[in-house]
């Protein structure tokens, strides 16, 4: 590649930041400008309390995930499907090996800080999708030597693969178990599966670590994430700093939990139940 | 100076060989892993760190640990340490080089490791980790090597190596402050996650170390004609006892937080570690053993009479190497990692490659130890005639 793919990263979300406004692609973005946005993006001390979503930045990425809707469960199946396809995510056999972005698991597992032993049998059994939070106080970056993970003006935690030196000190640091490792080459499975391969995105390479990026690569040419175009009324994306965005509006509206808050990493996914 | 670690007896030799054997068994091994990928060791996606981070750790404090002769030595003018401190300098020295390998063999892509360099991240803590372990081995190998090179002439230390010397003291706590940082500072770990990991640190590295180096000075004496004041190792072991002691005391406050307030996380790693959860226990047995060799030899080193006789010394100090070398070297990182993140758990144990290339990381260590201490001794020896 040409272009080192930090800069490519960084390139194109400034020009999504700097594109979207104008096109009015869907409801992303607040106009405004982009230097603005870089306030509040390093790690976070000194955020005020009170009204933080005002006073924070401009642009904040964040998916909402309506739960209720994934007792369907060809829904889970789709939106996994979509996002393995369009990230050239490798199938392991064993549990160990595994790279995963979005995966399900039950409440209890998603939310081991309430377990709560007289739950509705409702939520007990409905399939919860993980993926990265995209902590707006992100611990895996805090740890990171070299900066391969960082957080971006928008609010996604992006991930460099030609720079990680694969220490895996951000899987340590992570509370939520969203990164995966590349134990071995990832090219082996998908090889040997025949899978078609998603020109548009890299493969990568073993020895570094992997995680969901909301699509960075989607919205840099103006489409939404993977799993929100497989099932729109399930992932519900949007710009958590705008009062007037579709994920607000729906915020407003219903319950939503998040994982882990004690831990002050202030995920930016959340499920309505 | 250093040519004297090329002239040996065919016994010095043989095992120069043999280390040398062991390390070319381990290199295939790293060679076997570095074509394969770290997909060969017992780590998975839940214990993403496994036993070379854990004995990396180990070592950071066994190398801290020369610091319990260099601050009576220099700042209080303990005499009696002035032949044997070097013998510190050195164990320093050769466990830093493990280090330092230990953490080139766990990372994925060693052949960008100069990325650290070129990405300077001072909100990492690995950052600074790189920063003070580096630079123990610089401090290290310039007091060692100028000290026994005066020694040798018969001359005083040269006072541009004084600083050196005192920097050297700060220096060896922030090399295990800092590595316990990397752990203690990240959230949702339990076991990790606790104000005491850096004194607890501490305070085994100065079990670990010092045990570590009369264990070498009984068995130098045995083997060449340099003679240490038993007194000074007897003192030596009193710093072993006194420092296992506070270690075992950390560690029952460790266990009176998490079991007295009953937060079922706090509790969780210490109930996988010591007594087993839900069925998983692959790591009770090695616990309970360094608990048991942890208090025996605490002892064996408290009673005058037994520290005073050298078989005992020995099994006391071994005891409290194995115990800090269990407890810190396998038991806190694996701990750390279960339950996992969903509450519930995935077992590591390392492959035959892996515990290869640990092995031959040792092998390494002995070699720079042999090699150090054979210059060392000779010097020694020399002066002792004289
Ligand atoms: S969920 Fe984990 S990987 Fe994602 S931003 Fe938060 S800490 Fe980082
Ligand atoms: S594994 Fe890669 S991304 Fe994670 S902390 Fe290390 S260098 Fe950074």
């Amino acid at each position: 590649m040409s272009m080192d793919r930090r800069e490519f990263l960084k390139a194109a979300g400034l020009s999504a930041v700097a594109g979207l406004g104008a096109k009015g692609a869907f409801d992303l973005f607040m106009p405004g400008d982009v230097d603005a946005s870089e306030h509040g993006g390093h790690s976070g001390h000194g955020h005020g309390h009170g009204d933080e979503a005002e006073a924070g930045p401009k642009i904040r990425l964040a998916m909402a995930i309506d739960v209720l809707q994934l007792k369907d469960h060809s829904k889970v199946d789709k939106i996994k499907a979509a996002c393995d396809n369009a990230h050239n995510i490798p199938h392991w056999d064993s549990k160990d090996d595994e790279v995963k972005w979005i995966w399900e698991d039950e409440y209890e597992h998603v939310f081991p800080d309430t377990h709560n032993e007289y739950l509705a049998d409702e939520v007990r059994e409905l399939p919860f999708l993980l993926m990265c939070n995209h902590c707006d106080d992100p611990p895996c970056a805090r740890v990171c030597p070299v900066e391969a993970t960082f957080k971006r003006p928008d609010g996604i935690v992006a991930q460099d693969y030609h720079r990680c030196i694969g220490c895996r000190f951000c899987m340590a640091a992570c509370p939520y178990g969203s990164r995966s490792f590349n134990w071995f080459d990832p090219r082996i499975p998908l090889r040997a599966e025949g899978r078609k391969l998603n020109p548009r995105f890299p493969t990568r390479m073993r020895g570094v670590v992997e995680k969901c990026n909301f699509c960075v690569e989607r919205l840099a040419e103006g489409k939404q994430p993977a799993c929100v175009e497989a099932c729109p009324d399930v992932m519900i994306f949007g710009n958590l700093a705008d009062p007037n965005s579709e994920i607000r509006k729906v915020l407003r509206k219903r319950v939503s939990l998040r994982r882990k808050l004690e831990l002050g990493t202030k995920p930016s996914v959340f499920y309505l139940v | 100076m250093i040519e004297r670690a090329l002239k040996g007896s065919p016994k010095y030799w043989g095992w120069v060989i043999f280390l040398l054997a062991i390390i070319s068994v381990g290199f295939l091994c790293y060679l076997y892993q570095l074509k394969n990928g770290l997909g060969i060791t017992g780590m998975s996606r839940d214990i993403s760190w496994g036993v070379y981070i854990a004995q990396f750790t180990y070592f950071v404090g066994v190398a801290a640990g020369a610091v319990m002769l260099v601050i009576p030595k220099y700042l209080h003018h303990y005499q009696k340490y002035a032949k044997i401190v070097v013998f510190g300098e050195f164990i320093a020295i050769a466990a830093v080089t493990m280090c330092l390998l230990f953490i080139v063999v766990d990372i994925g892509q060693p052949m960008r490791m100069l990325n650290v360099l070129l990405h300077p991240t001072p909100h990492s803590m690995l950052f600074y980790d790189m920063i003070v372990l580096n630079g123990y081995l610089a401090i290290n190998i310039i007091v060692g090597y100028n000290t026994l090179l005066a020694d040798r002439k018969g001359l005083p230390c040269p006072g541009w190596v004084k600083p050196f010397i005192y920097l050297s003291i700060p220096w060896a706590i922030s090399i295990h402050t800092v590595t316990a940082f990397l752990y203690a500072g990240v959230p949702g770990r339990h076991l990790w996650l606790t104000a005491v990991m850096a004194p607890r640190f501490l305070a085994s590295a100065f079990a670990a170390g010092p045990s570590l180096l009369i264990m070498l000075l009984l068995f130098v004496q045995k083997v060449s004609k340099f003679k240490v004041d038993p007194e000074a190792i007897q003192s030596v072991a009193k710093t072993v006892c006194y420092a296992m002691i506070v270690n075992m005391f950390l560690m029952f406050m460790e266990f009176f937080t998490a079991y007295y307030s009953h937060i079922p996380g706090h509790i969780a790693p210490l109930e996988y570690l010591f007594f087993g959860l839900h069925g998983h226990d692959s790591l009770v047995g090695f616990m309970r053993f360094s608990m048991v060799a942890g208090f025996l030899g605490i002892f064996v080193l408290l009673v005058p009479a037994l520290r005073r006789s050298n078989k005992w010394l020995v099994l006391g100090v071994a005891s409290v190497f194995l115990a800090t070398l269990i407890d810190k070297g396998v038991g806190l990182v694996i701990g750390g990692f279960i339950p996992n993140p969903f509450e519930t758990i995935t077992e590591y144990s390392a492959t035959f490659p892996e515990i290869m290339i640990a092995i031959s990381i040792w092998a390494v260590g002995a070699l720079v130890l042999t090699v150090l201490y054979k210059v060392a001794l000779s010097v020694r020896e020399e002066q002792q005639i004289a």
